[in-house]
């Protein structure tokens, strides 16, 4: 995955900065309401859940999850871009399904995962999901 | 209801070479010429795609200081949602005469990328374009995914929609495909893949094209030259923009609501519907949309349209023109849904006329599964 990213990753904004953050340490956070429990992402200023805007976390995720649908992408969406490639719809074990990367094409849904990271130039890393051996 | 579609055409389709506003022309004054209106009859304009000032753009391209504007965005579904604002608009009294609109020269003018349109700004950009999907292609695709594992249907099963498509494209001589013969099983497994397990057949064209509809009071329409056509009900939903907030990927849980709410509002079931038009920018989307409206229970519509349920001469006409797959795809293929659901009620579809169609629905998508918005229309006869 050598080719991430294939658009460039923006700077974060005020509410996602420390989630990109983490990421520098290659650490996967989701966002929890103190209030009600929910667990949501990207990260945002609202509770989708409780309405809260006062009471949201950055938390450590486990980084395990599970593959909620996938396709192979044949064309690439902007020159100079290799293909084929797998991109994911990942189901964290904390709750959120997050869009990702997997390594080959022989996936099935349900099928277990691990985040792995792909360093970016500027220090910060994109979360990469691996098929979870044990 | 008390509100009418008088007027409908087509701007012209396919590989023109002509502006954006050159197509909204024609469709707009070909749509008044139809009603036996012109522009000096309009006070409501509505529309998208046209500039960021949409129907401020418009207007004054066309000389007119509307009364009332709508320039909503919702892509695809945009045209049936404004025929809802106009129909209350115009029961409102804020206009008596109003033009909903769209027209795009994308194939001439080579403004389409398979990786969508890119916004820095929007959570999107930071948390998924990064790895590279294609927008809207592998949102679809991955809908295809999850269906066809949830459910157990093939590949081939969904092939039926472009087949289908293709059939009554042969039938209509607008179409793009109109000359192109029909489609296989094979052609369409076999064409190039594009997002697995979508291949380029299971994808909408890319075309030039435009639609207008003209709308005004029941009374008034019952004076103009043509057989007035009902808007018996409208629903609507906004759903998601990223790839990741739906949670079940086959439940086209938007496209439910909204038909729900129209079927509701007009008092239908979908046994009433003779005629239907869904937005089919994938094979999956026209899949996933005719499920959502009740034509067939939950995981049932691959087995559901075998045998020439949707071709022409089945039991539910679907995608009379040839659709985005083998008609024309501008880019936000609303108005056409509703311009040909206008000429099946009024008897006027030539080759692939439904015979006695009296309610017809148009329902359109926006995005990736994003905003949806759903029209009954009827004629009395």
């Amino acid at each position: 995955m050598t080719d991430l990213p294939v658009f460039p990753v923006p700077p974060p904004d005020d509410v996602t900065a420390p989630w990109w953050g983490a990421t520098r340490e290659h650490r996967y956070t989701v966002q929890r309401c103190a209030a009600c429990g929910h667990v949501q992402h990207p990260p945002r200023a609202v509770c989708v859940r409780c309405g809260s805007t006062d009471d949201l976390a950055l938390t450590d995720a486990s980084g395990n999850g599970t593959v909620d649908a996938w396709t192979v992408v044949h064309r690439a969406p902007r020159a100079g871009v290799a293909v084929p490639y797998t991109i994911a719809r990942i189901r964290l074990a904390e709750g959120p399904i997050v869009l990702s990367r997997l390594d080959g094409d022989d996936w099935t849904i349900g099928d277990p995962v691990r985040v792995g990271w792909v360093d970016l130039d500027d220090g910060r890393a994109l979360p990469v999901f691996h098929r979870a051996t044990d | 209801m008390t509100v009418a579609i008088v007027g409908a055409a087509e701007s012209d389709l396919g590989v023109t070479g002509r502006s954006i506003l050159t197509l909204q022309t024609q469709a707009v004054t070909r749509a008044l010429a139809d009603a036996g209106l012109t522009l000096a009859d309009v006070d409501g304009l509505a529309t998208t795609g046209v500039a960021r000032f949409s129907t401020t753009q418009l207007g004054e391209y066309l000389g007119l200081a509307p009364r009332w504007v709508d320039s909503t965005f919702m892509g695809g579904s945009a045209a049936e949602a404004m025929v809802a604002r106009a129909s209350q608009a115009i029961e409102a009294g804020q206009a008596s005469v109003v033009v909903v609109s769209f027209a795009s020269n994308q194939r001439s003018a080579r403004s389409r990328s398979l990786a969508g349109v890119l916004e820095e700004h929007v959570p999107e950009a930071q948390f998924e374009t990064p790895y590279g999907p294609l927008f809207p292609i592998s949102y679809y695709a991955m809908a295809a995914n999850a269906y066809l594992h949830a459910y157990g249907g093939t590949r081939a099963q969904l092939a039926e929609f472009a087949i289908a498509a293709r059939e009554w494209a042969l039938r209509n001589p607008a179409a793009f495909r109109h000359g192109a013969g029909p489609l296989s099983v094979a052609d369409v497994l076999d064409a190039p893949m594009v997002s697995t397990p979508l291949t380029t057949a299971h994808c909408c064209l890319v075309t030039d094209g435009g639609g207008a509809v003209v709308l005004t009071r029941l009374d008034r329409a019952r004076d103009l030259r043509r057989m007035p056509v009902e808007v018996l009900g409208y629903g609507e939903r906004s759903v998601n923009t990223s790839m990741t907030a739906v949670d079940d990927l086959t439940a086209n849980a938007g496209a439910v609501a909204a038909g729900a709410e129209a079927f509701a509002r007009a008092g239908i079931t979908a046994a009433d519907v003779d005629v239907l038009e869904v937005y089919d920018s994938f094979t999956i989307t026209a899949a996933l949309t005719v499920e959502a409206l009740g034509f067939c229970g939950r995981g049932e519509v691959l087995d559901f349209v075998q045998d020439g349920r949707i071709r022409p001469g089945g039991a539910l006409p679907l995608n009379t023109s040839g659709g985005g797959l083998s008609y024309c795809h501008p880019g936000q293929l609303g108005v056409l849904l509703l311009v040909e659901a206008v000429r099946q009620l009024r008897g006027e579809a030539g080759e692939r006329q439904v015979p006695g169609a009296r309610t017809a629905v148009a329902h359109g998508t926006g995005g990736i599964f994003s905003a949806h918005a759903t029209v009954v229309l009827g004629v009395d006869r």
